[in-house]
């Protein structure tokens, strides 16, 4: 069964707005998220109140500033600071600040963009790889067995 | 006057199976403060989602921890079913069910006897854990792991449980409730027992609300909220009902995983009386594309398996929430205005698993 999973996107600067109508309307905090894109971070703010899951989204890069929402909800301390540690994201006023000393990590931030492989791209269909166009010189590699992603060290950019 | 100090807690300590740190700011003996700090054997298995595919990271996603391994496979493999919208046979669903309520019955025992050997209750510590080598063996039995099952895969379980062992089961554990009867009783009852947890480590029905607690802790503060409602699995055929204690202290988050106990029994029972006929996996095709946060009910409460997959083998993210983790922000409520005699009885009634935590 699937349960129903309302995910609203939103800008930074109103994120603390939202929470705090959540917050008003009797939500609970469940969790904060981020997972890394190619250029920039998504965060996942996820809420309940009676078995009704909601998450407010907002995307933001890696330069940019996150309000804290522990004035609101006391508990995303824990959330905020791991995000700030595994992730490199500036979040400011955190109630409880460590920081960077929440967590202990063999490298540096290691979910960060610079940390972390690009996913791969999705595999062309079979035909149009083999098939070039008339006149047209083949110049792609031949198909070889996917590497295992391995992390990179060195930026990319 | 009295004099303040900082008192370290842990990461060592004598009640800590696993490392977590305090730092307890005290006045004489009573706790004013406590500042938590974790990560002392964290593993970054999250990060292992770049070389692991999909279907081989059920198993990676099982060893997050020794106590819920099951329920996190099972998390993790129900996220990934329902971005794929595979849907999962019904014996398979019942399975399931089964093996967590197992998994459940078998981390409340030994719940039972750590939180024993806490207050100096040696004796109740090895009968605690006598009675939980006969949950083990059912699970061995029916597994071939004790700790890691193994069973969860992407579209189904490994093995089937026939008809006669299910009955077999049902025999064993109903003749069991003397055993923990007994047993629990002593929570329950004793003197001595209440004496060192009533009215300890208190967390208001409003804080635990605030603070994001989940399983028994919220609802031992008076809070029907447990994600088996949410109907996940065969949860939704089953007749399930949040335990619910009121008064929110270490005896109430003990009376609460008590009478859990018995209600796994009950689930257990409920399962193998319906579960169907039919198979117990279905083919898997192709790789995910989307993303689904998976909520189920651990033995210490909430846990959630966020997975995004952007169409190759390798997920682009899997992250897990653990209970534990969303539980430290009341445990350091509960510490202040603690004695500190009274700290490993409140750590250990929030049940911590830091394994889940430095996943």
């Amino acid at each position: 069964m699937s349960e129903p999973q309302e995910i609203i996107a939103l800008e930074n600067n109103a994120l603390l707005g939202a929470v705090a109508d959540l917050f008003a309307q009797g939500f609970r905090l469940v969790q904060i998220g981020c997972t890394t894109l190619e250029n920039a971070y998504e965060l996942n703010y996820s809420f309940d109140k009676d078995y009704q899951f909601k998450n407010l989204r907002i995307t933001v890069q890696p330069e940019d500033e996150i309000q804290s929402i522990s004035v609101i909800y006391p508990n995303a301390f824990l959330y905020e600071n791991e995000i700030h540690d595994l992730f490199g994201l500036h979040i400011k006023n955190i109630s409880v600040d460590y920081k960077g000393a929440f967590y202990r990590t063999a490298i540096k931030t290691p979910f960060s963009i610079e940390n972390l492989p690009k996913p791969e791209a999705p595999k062309q269909p079979q035909d149009a790889a083999k098939q070039p166009a008339a006149g047209q010189q083949q110049t792609e590699a031949p198909e070889q067995q996917p590497e295992i992603p391995r992390p990179q060290k060195e930026t990319t950019e | 006057m009295a004099r303040t100090n900082v008192i370290p807690f842990g990461p060592q300590h004598p009640v800590l199976p696993e490392p977590i740190h305090f730092e307890l700011i005290t006045d004489d003996e009573l706790i004013v403060d406590a500042i938590p700090s974790i990560s002392f054997v964290h593993r970054g298995l999250e990060k292992l989602v770049e070389k692991r595919d999909f279907i081989d990271f059920a198993y990676v996603a099982e060893r997050i921890c020794g106590l819920c391994s099951f329920m996190h496979s099972m998390g993790y493999c129900q996220a990934v079913e329902n971005i794929m919208a595979i849907e999962v046979p019904e014996r398979c669903q019942y399975l399931r069910v089964i093996w967590a309520e197992l998994g459940r019955l078998h981390s409340h025992i030994f719940w039972l006897g750590v939180a024993a050997d806490a207050f100096g209750f040696e004796s109740l510590f090895m009968q605690s854990l006598r009675v939980r080598e006969k949950v083990l063996d059912i699970i061995e039995e029916t597994t071939g792991g004790r700790v890691i099952f193994g069973m969860n895969k992407v579209g189904g379980v490994k093995r089937d449980i026939d008809a006669e062992t299910l009955k077999g089961i049902v025999g064993r554990l109903t003749s069991m409730k003397n055993i923990l009867e007994e047993l629990t009783s002593i929570f329950v009852d004793d003197y001595s027992v209440k004496h060192r947890l009533v009215g300890v480590g208190y967390i208001s029905r409003d804080d635990a609300y605030r603070l994001g607690c989940v399983g028994p802790m919220l609802r031992a503060s008076g809070y029907a909220i447990d994600m088996r409602k949410i109907g996940y699995a065969a949860y939704k055929h089953l007749d399930v009902e949040p335990v619910v204690e009121t008064s929110g202290d270490c005896h109430a988050r003990c009376l609460v995983r008590v009478r859990e106990i018995f209600q796994s029994i009950d689930l257990i029972r409920q399962a193998a009386e319906k579960i169907p006929e039919g198979p117990v996996e279905v083919k898997v095709k192709g790789t995910p594309d989307g993303e689904y946060f998976s909520r189920i009910e651990q033995p210490r409460g909430e846990v959630i398996h966020y997975v995004k997959a952007n169409g190759t083998k390798y997920l682009q993210r899997f992250r897990v929430r653990t209970p534990t983790f969303s539980n430290i922000p009341a445990m350091i409520t509960a510490l202040k205005g603690s004695q500190v005699a009274d700290v490993p009885n409140i750590i250990l009634t929030i049940d911590p698993c830091i394994s889940c935590t430095e996943r």
